[in-house]
């Protein structure tokens, strides 16, 4: 279990993030929404310690994650950014292999080779595995990404906006191997995301955040509702069933 | 670009390096020990070879590391101001201390070296229009900023005869007594390749490198410090040698990849390789005058580089 408690971080003397109490259950989809600028990316980065906040806290299991190492940590939590920087000519196998940096610090054992292999399986990069990234598509190169983050084998996976400049199958592959994590290995998922219905048709609980503070935070179907989402958007957005599926219909409010 | 077909390659290098010059040495001159030519070989010809395979190869490894760490194929010592830099320390060691010792020299300009590179990295993270090409020139203006500082301060102290000395790559002086300064290279790549898996992750991103447990400002520093000791003593033995950390590691990163655990040990035996030929082919074209090395890097150094150029604008 994830505590953040009363955390701020102020750039000069505007408030990114205010205030922000939450807490993030073991063994399910949470998705971060709201609209830009609310300070869902920055609340992520200071969660996974990539960013120090400015007052407050983040309690993992009740530990304090300032008080933990950088490499015991990096064995529980990982984080995956959008990355800007993809000229590096690392082949998919090798950068997976990095997941097992935090175990082995690059000279890796028969277990670490082993779970290599299984991540690359998991996530059907074994025909790929030794195609450089710079060679793959979008898609491509994001599922190598979270092969990364299986071989590093944390408890919590955290994911900022995996979904960027990926097309309508990719996205849905990757929000299915993310539901996979959660369903059948037990993975604690949080991810920040843009399109509402991918937050309503796969995740457990939604946190809303606008202006820096946390405006609604309950388990999906609660917030996938007319009146929340016009707290939230300041849109009227209609929602209709579809299946088992809540769709909104955002497109023309 | 297999290492079972650079090492031959290098053995066979050196061997020419070893018998081509003025006075004619033959192999079998040498089972002669108090022979002239085994003198000339000892005190001359094997220096030489030394300092060219430690220079050679850590002045491509200064670069990879250089080029890993600020997540640029076209920055290294000669694009970020380090070869200025340590130009700049050298001045000042001499104009500190009248009877500058090698030692002495070395401190001040490893301090120069060091602070010209962090200040080049801490422009870099200030930049927001991160292109390929755009970030090299910066360096290269900052480098001529250092060495215009360098030759005003040099002119007023008298001092531009004996500095232009720092300012030329030249191995012809190179002596039994003068080089071995260059040694320090070979504990600072052994570091260097310690640390290739650190480097490797640094080179991508800080986020990502804290996701991995990496202390990644830890390691960014260590890499730069390395560069730096690399640089002085290349400098302060054998003189500047340009575009030598530039294209080795491109050229293996074409080939290899950028694992630096796996392309460390080409990239070294490259970058000798390549200041081999470069010296051999100097020491013949005029033959029995000789062309200084940094002018024979220079031209077919910076014919590559623009090779490099002209194939990224191809592929992007």
């Amino acid at each position: 279990m994830i505590q953040v408690k009363s955390l701020s971080k102020f750039y000069g003397k505007k408030a990114v993030v205010e205030d922000v109490s939450v807490t993030i259950q073991p063994r399910k989809i949470t998705s971060f929404i709201g609209p830009n600028g609310a300070g869902k990316s920055t609340l992520l980065s200071m969660v996974s310690r990539l960013l120090d906040a400015d007052t407050g806290e983040v309690l993992i299991d009740n530990t304090n994650v300032k008080k933990m190492k950088s490499n015991d940590f990096a064995k529980r939590v990982s984080i995956l950014k959008q990355s800007n920087y993809m000229n590096v000519r690392l082949t998919i196998r090798e950068l997976v292999s990095f997941g097992r940096f935090p175990y082995s610090k690059g000279r890796l054992t028969e277990e670490d080779e082993r779970i290599v292999d299984q991540s690359l399986e998991y996530m059907h990069l074994s025909d790929l595995q030794h195609r450089y990234l710079d060679e793959l598509s979008g898609g491509q190169r994001q599922r190598a990404f979270i092969a990364m983050v299986i071989a590093q084998d944390t408890e919590y996976i955290l994911l900022d906006e995996p979904l960027n400049n990926l097309d309508m199958k990719h996205s849905v592959q990757i929000m299915k191997i993310l539901r996979r994590l959660v369903d059948d290995l037990g993975k604690t998922v949080v991810i920040v995301l843009h399109d509402i219905n991918f937050a309503s048709v796969y995740s457990d609980w939604i946190i809303a955040l606008k202006d820096g503070r946390v405006v609604k935070d309950g388990p999906t179907e609660e917030i996938i509702q007319s009146s929340a989402l016009k707290e939230i958007y300041d849109m009227d957005i209609p929602i209709q069933d579809m299946g088992n599926c809540r769709i909104c219909v955002y497109f023309n409010s | 670009m297999k290492k079972r077909f650079l090492i031959p390659v290098l053995i066979v290098l050196s061997g020419i390096s070893l018998f081509v010059g003025v006075s004619s040495i033959t192999p079998l001159d040498l089972l002669d020990f108090q022979s002239e030519e085994t003198q000339i070989f000892l005190i001359s010809r094997l220096p030489r070879l030394i300092s060219i395979l430690l220079a050679g190869a850590g002045m491509s490894i200064a670069g990879l590391i250089m080029q890993q760490l600020s997540r640029n194929k076209f920055v290294s010592p000669t694009t970020a101001g380090t070869l200025d830099a340590t130009k700049l320390g050298i001045l000042v060691a001499m104009l500190m201390f009248a009877d500058t010792t090698m030692m002495e020299k070395m401190a001040v300009a490893f301090v120069f070296s060091l602070a010209g590179t962090l200040l080049f990295m801490q422009i870099l993270d200030r930049i927001k229009f991160k292109d390929a090409i755009f970030i090299p020139l910066i360096g290269l203006m900052f480098g001529n900023i250092l060495s215009s500082v360098t030759t005003f301060f040099a002119y007023r102290a008298d001092l531009i005869q004996n500095m232009s000395a720092w300012l030329q790559g030249d191995f012809s002086a190179v002596m039994k007594g003068r080089y071995e300064l260059l040694y320090i290279s070979v504990p600072i790549v052994i570091i260097a390749y310690l640390y290739a898996n650190r480097f490797t992750v640094a080179g991508m991103g800080e986020d990502f490198s804290k996701n991995l447990g990496l202390r990644y400002r830890r390691i960014v520093n260590i890499g730069l410090i390395l560069v730096a000791l690399i640089t002085v003593t290349v400098v302060l033995t054998v003189g500047v040698i340009p575009f030598l950390g530039l294209i080795i590691p491109n050229v293996i990163s074409i080939f290899k990849g950028d694992h630096l655990q796996k392309t460390l040990p080409h990239t070294a035996l490259l970058g000798a390789i390549f200041l081999l030929v470069c010296d051999v082919l100097g020491r013949v074209i005029i033959y029995p005058y000789e062309i200084s090395i940094s002018l024979m890097v220079g031209i077919i150094g910076s014919g590559i580089f623009l090779y490099l150029l002209f194939r990224r604008r191809a592929h992007a």
